[in-house]
């Protein structure tokens, strides 16, 4: 692992005598202030590469973004830039294309995450039991988090095919008419959530399991000396246990949802892809912004709709914020 | 069902004999389970068998459809045991789907990224957990208030810089940005707050060695089990990543998203390959998780928030 940068970094000089500060042979003086410099200066040189990577690939692109959205530049030629000030935003604002990503954004968050999150419960409870094979469980339900947003929505895409897709062969068999999964809008919508559900469900339950077990055991007893049923210790116990660990999960799922983009594109297979269906029923704001920037080459608009996105986020967090003050206030 | 609860026992029925870390430490990688201890009943193991079914069988039809032809694939009912067209299929799609560089290509990219994102989180996290500095705990908030930052946002920008710099298409382009990993960070510095004793490091102090030698010689010795744990769901991250590949990379050079996403771009689908495409990609990471299932879990679950 990396060993020959850090080898030549470290020096393979052999261990210091006791007593003797680092190179005893220079004086005393010089040694001290090395190490005085050591100690003082070396944290800092352990957390720069981290800071300097993120500075200039994850927060320089993004403060530049907002820029980039008061111009008008094309993707062929990027060095052009033309200033329209504020005419990007207003165009989308006027664009039925935007407010349709915006809302299927939102819809698709939604069926996507709530279920996942609740299911994610449930199945964290069952993992939490003591039981043979608990490993094989766990790893088990860790197998869709291991499949790449590829993979799974070429997958779900087959299986949802309109002709011989196994669900609708599935359905016709209780029968029920077959769905149209791609070109309807809440079939294809639903279709779409369940890929993430699907890769998600798991994972989360890991994460709710971890938190479950650190709930402390008097608890559990305090509550059943109260005569608290299975399903009450559930809720007055658990849940509230890990509640932190829920916020934090649905910090991670909504900055998920506001970005998808994979499960959507190749849910379209082809020339659909991009647009997110014939009637764009499924164009979630992350296509918009690839549809903008990379097929319309106006990379303006595209880094506009990044900054619509942005903002979303920010006003998603607003309303969880809300929420919780107000739940608060009430109880 | 109300049943009383059972006496709570405190031993660890799941744990492993292997070893974790520091003495003392009161989370491991594997924790003694506090918390309710009752056993699982008939209906627990049915509905986990549900979601063990569930999780599992889109990867076996994977394999299905893989090992069929396009005609069966595409009939009434759907095949649900394997054909014998697996291998022919697979070589099919390692040679004319560019799947064979775009495993190669993932592979690069996947271990660059892993590698770099254990080695500097070690360092973060090391002097985030056990060395003082001036502006400590503030540099601390800001890693974790980056985490709140999706990288997608920056993409328009990102790009460009990539076109100046001519990594367009190139594999750096995917490499660079994700070089270091904030959720690294901060899961090394949870890890080494609890499994490296204070003691060691002035041991290392009072011996007279210089920082990155006690990094050496003392910290990575402790740090390994998280390194492997942290390396490993790196590199399945950086395997899976797929907006930005998509983005900057072409099919001339992919990673394996954006080959499969080519793969089923095409008016002419054949579902066969494209089927035995997904599950190529999947493979590497499957036996992974295959053989290191347990440290896997354990490490999600030694990151997660408690409480």
């Amino acid at each position: 692992m990396a060993t020959s940068t850090t080898k030549a970094l470290a020096g393979e000089e052999p261990p210091a005598p006791p007593g003797t500060a680092g190179d005893g042979t220079s004086g005393k003086r010089r040694a001290s202030l090395l190490h005085r410099l050591d100690v003082k200066g070396a944290p800092y040189a352990f957390v720069a590469p981290f800071f300097v990577v993120f500075a200039a690939f994850s927060f320089y692109p993004l403060i530049y973004t907002s820029w980039i959205s008061l111009h008008h530049v094309e993707l062929a030629t990027l060095d052009v830039r033309e200033w329209v000030g504020l005419d990007n935003y207003t165009a989308l604002w006027q664009d039925e294309r935007f407010w349709n990503a915006l809302m299927n954004t939102i819809t698709i968050g939604v069926i996507s995450t709530v279920p996942q999150l609740l299911m994610a419960l449930g199945l964290a409870h069952l993992l939490n039991y003591r039981m043979r094979a608990s490993l094989f469980f766990r790893v088990a339900s860790l197998v869709p988090y291991a499949t790449s947003v590829a993979a799974a929505a070429l997958v779900f895409t087959m299986i949802y095919e309109r002709d011989f897709g196994m669900i609708n062969w599935a359905l016709g068999s209780i029968g029920i008419d077959p769905l149209d999964w791609e070109a309807e809008k809440w079939p294809s919508q639903f279709a779409i959530s369940t890929i993430v559900i699907w890769r998600w469900t798991g994972y989360n339950a890991l994460l709710y399991l971890a938190a479950m077990q650190a709930i402390p055991a008097e608890r559990y007893e305090a509550a059943s000396i109260d005569g608290a049923s299975r399903w009450k210790q559930f809720t007055n116990v658990t849940v509230p246990g890990i509640r932190s660990t829920i916020v934090f999960t649905i910090v991670l799922s909504t900055i998920g949802a506001t970005q998808l983009f994979g499960e959507p594109l190749i849910f379209g297979q082809g020339p659909n892809g991009v647009t997110g269906g014939a009637d764009n029923q499924y164009q979630t704001l992350g296509l918009l912004l690839y549809e903008e920037g990379w097929k319309n080459y106006q990379m303006g608009r595209s880094a506009t709709v990044a900054w619509a996105m942005f903002l979303l986020l920010v006003l998603a967090f607003a309303v969880q914020r809300l929420i919780k003050r107000l739940r608060a206030r009430s109880s | 069902m109300t049943t009383q609860s059972l006496p709570v026992r405190t031993d660890a029925p799941d744990r492993t004999p292997e070893p974790t870390t520091g003495r003392g430490g009161r989370r491991r990688l594997l924790r003694i389970r506090a918390g309710r201890q009752h056993h699982a009943g008939p209906l627990a193991y049915v509905l986990l068998a549900v979601m063990a079914i569930l999780s599992i069988f889109p990867l076996y039809w994977t394999m299905v459809a893989a090992s069929t032809d396009n005609t069966r694939v595409s009939q009434t009912p759907p095949p649900f045991l394997p054909g014998p067209n697996l291998f022919s299929n697979l070589a099919r799609a390692w040679d004319e789907a560019a799947m064979g560089k775009a495993m190669i290509n993932s592979l690069i990219v996947a271990g660059v990224i892993a590698l770099s994102t254990v080695m500097f989180a070690t360092l973060a996290g090391f002097a985030f957990a056990k060395l003082r500095f001036k502006g400590r705990n503030v540099l601390l908030m800001l890693v974790i208030g980056t985490m709140m930052v999706p990288p997608q946002l920056g993409v328009v920008p990102l790009f460009m810089l990539m076109s100046e710099l001519g990594w367009s298409q190139q594999l750096p382009a995917v490499i660079f940005p994700t070089l270091v990993s904030a959720v690294g960070v901060f899961f090394m510095r949870q890890y080494l707050s609890e499994a490296l004793p204070d003691e060691l490091v002035e041991a290392g102090r009072v011996d007279g060695a210089h920082s990155l030698r006690i990094f050496w010689s003392i910290v990575l010795p402790v740090a390994r089990p998280a390194m492997a744990v942290l390396f490993m769901i790196t590199f399945v991250h950086a395997w899976n990543d797929f907006f930005w590949p998509f983005v900057v990379l072409d099919m001339t050079n992919p990673t394996v998203p954006v080959a499969l996403t080519q793969l089923s771009a095409g008016y002419v689908r054949d579902q066969s390959l494209i089927m035995a495409g997904a599950l190529l990609g999947t493979l590497p990471l499957l036996a992974m998780f295959i053989v290191f299932g347990r440290q896997i879990v354990s490490g999600i679950m030694a990151g997660a928030v408690k409480g």
